[in-house]
């Protein structure tokens, strides 16, 4: 064992004593349930942590407009950040492009990532249909959602995207595989 | 005087005699220019200030940078700043020069209305303010911590105008201080089965990743809270960030804000959409969290000028398996190999710093360094590493560094 780990080992067993819990009641207070689900924005890839709500590709479509186009371009495409769509049948190729419809494996982190951070500069801003809309209409610019479809809580999370089997996890760290 | 160094001065001394007739003529035709008579008189200085600056002789900046070869950028443009490899020494790289990369710009946080929320697969979810990580007991560390883009440079095409700031400048090592994550852990109490945790900033975009709770991550990861001594700086995260030893700078989550347990990853976009690597049959290896075995040359490297005769060959060599074991130099375009020697110490996860004598005839050549780490995981050559991974996957790039140097005595970037 090498003499850094030996000192880390030290410090885990005092860090170990001192956690004892007369001492430990100390540090922090009892987070309340109500201002847990302030913060507690992230979406599983099973839905879990998604609202209620559900919005249209139709009421997308101007949202969009107002919000991702200048940055993203009108459909998606052709903007001066990350194109969102296209490029499916490009992953092997000496140039891949790589857009929600092409390379993204689950739709429920479509819906996270727009409300965690996205418009960019006010992110937050758009309501939980709005976001749920937006979600929907990108989804249709990439074939996955009819022009006249919607999206809410139960059926974004039955979308099987198109690249959705195209991830290796790595083995080191596929915890569920090596319980088994 | 440490004993590699005194070792080191003594080889050196006898390398100079043995080689007197190329190095001693350029030292010769440099002392004739001076005499000691053209050393500016001392006299008092300037005012002691609250802190010390640079001397206005040393020009070190980092390089912002958008996307990779897209240099020279509007400021607001810039989603990462590199780290002057090529006019550093020693192992520890200066605070204000340690590489950034952050995805919403760098958020102006208040300590004292930061909270670290800890909850999800957990018996007590706590809320913690910063004053409460600094009473707990801490640790420090000296770790590298490198973007995954970081050699981005060269995965199809090795420009020759660029240094190796350009090519190599997105890892940094600092000494870290902070609460163990096991600390944390233990006063939530953390459910049975709770064998991932995502970890989320408080930028603008709410970077998160989901990190798995390996035996190794439960000992070696700690919240961070200081920075080669001093409060972090808020680039790097202030007033809290994770600190994940070995493994993929996007994990360290800078403004850390909430740390929740599952039983499953959560599939942000960051471990979808972005760090994951695409590979030549269009699958993505994903979680491929730990950084490999790399090396570089730093000096000299890529638009640096070198004379015939005595060289200085010295570099950076860091590994996310743990220790440095040895850095090989080949200074014939990796034919033949010779061991450089590491700076002490030599820390696990951390950079260390080689150098070689090294006396160059004049002749055409090439430059290339490779380590090995204590697991014995060697740092591969450029051909094979694109043989196992194409040249599409934008992170992970550790293969070796190539420096031509023509005639003139020229370095420039290659592939190999």
């Amino acid at each position: 064992m090498s003499s850094h780990k030996k000192l880390l080992g030290t410090g885990i067993l005092a860090v170990g004593l001192l956690a004892a819990p007369a001492i430990a009641s100390d540090f922090g207070r009892p987070a309340s349930p109500q201002e847990i689900k302030l913060w507690d924005i992230d979406v599983g890839p099973d839905g879990k942590g998604l609202p209620d709500g559900g919005g249209t590709v139709v009421q997308g479509k101007q949202i969009f407009a107002d919000n991702c186009a200048a940055c993203h371009g009108e459909n998606g495409q052709g903007g001066i950040k990350d194109r969102l769509v296209g490029g499916q049948g490009t992953l092997a190729s000496n140039m891949p492009i790589k857009t929600v419809g092409s390379f993204w494996p689950y739709a429920t982190t479509l819906f996270d990532y727009i409300r965690r951070a996205m418009p960019y500069p006010t992110p937050g801003s758009l309501s939980t249909d709005e976001t749920y809309a937006v979600s929907a209409y990108i989804l249709s610019l990439n074939g996955i959602v009819p022009a006249d479809g919607k999206v809410d809580r139960d059926s974004l999370p039955k979308i099987k995207m198109p690249n959705r089997d195209g991830f290796v996890p790595d083995p080191e760290f596929d915890l569920r595989q090596k319980r088994k | 005087m440490p004993e590699d160094y005194r070792d080191e001065v003594l080889s050196r001394r006898w390398f100079l005699t043995a080689t007197a007739g190329a190095a001693g003529a350029v030292i010769a035709s440099a002392a004739s220019a001076e005499t000691l008579a053209d050393v500016p008189d001392r006299g008092p200085g300037a005012d002691l200030g609250a802190h010390s600056e640079r001397s206005r002789f040393a020009k070190l900046d980092r390089i912002p940078e958008s996307t990779p070869g897209k240099r020279n950028i509007d400021p607001s443009d810039a989603i990462n700043s590199k780290t002057p490899h090529q006019k550093l020494v020693g192992n520890i790289t200066p605070t204000d020069l340690h590489y950034e990369r952050s995805h919403s710009g760098v958020p102006d946080i208040d300590p004292t209305q930061h909270r670290l929320l800890i909850h999800g697969m957990v018996g007590k979810p706590l809320v913690f303010s910063v004053d409460d990580l600094r009473r707990m007991p801490s640790i420090t560390r000296i770790v590298f911590i490198e973007c995954t883009g970081n050699g981005w440079e060269n995965w199809k095409k090795a420009d020759p105008e660029v240094t190796v700031q350009n090519t190599h400048g997105l890892v940094s090592t600092n000494e870290w201080t902070g609460v163990p994550l096991k600390f944390l852990v233990d006063l939530v109490a953390r459910d049975k089965g709770a064998n991932w945790m995502l970890a989320e900033g408080g930028d603008g975009a709410g970077v998160d990743r989901s990190i798995p709770l390996t035996e190794e991550i439960m000992n070696e990861a700690f919240v961070a809270y200081g920075q080669n001594g001093e409060p972090l700086r808020p680039a790097h995260g202030f007033p809290m960030r994770l600190l994940m030893p070995g493994f993929e700078g996007n994990l360290h989550i800078k403004w850390l804000r909430r740390l929740k347990f599952g039983a499953a990853p959560w599939m942000t976009r960051w471990e979808t959409a972005r760090y994951t690597q695409l590979l030549a049959d269009g699958k993505a290896r994903q979680f491929q969290l730990r950084m490999e075995t790399n090396s570089v040359i730093t000096q000299p490297s890529g638009m640096m000028q070198i004379q015939p005769g005595y060289n200085r060959i010295s570099g950076l060599a860091w590994s996310g398996h743990g220790k440095i074991a040895k850095v090989e130099i080949s200074t014939d375009g990796a034919r033949t190999w010779k061991q450089a020697q590491l700076t002490q110490p030599v820390l696990s996860k951390a950079q260390v710093r080689f150098q070689m004598d090294w006396v160059w005839d004049g002749k055409p050549t090439k430059i290339v360094s490779r380590s090995t780490d204590e697991k014995g995981n060697v740092q591969p050559d450029r051909a094979s590493f694109i043989a196992a991974t194409g040249t599409n996957a934008l992170f992970h790039y550790n293969a070796q560094q190539t420096w031509s140097i023509d005639e003139a005595g020229r370095v420039r970037n290659v592939l190999a």
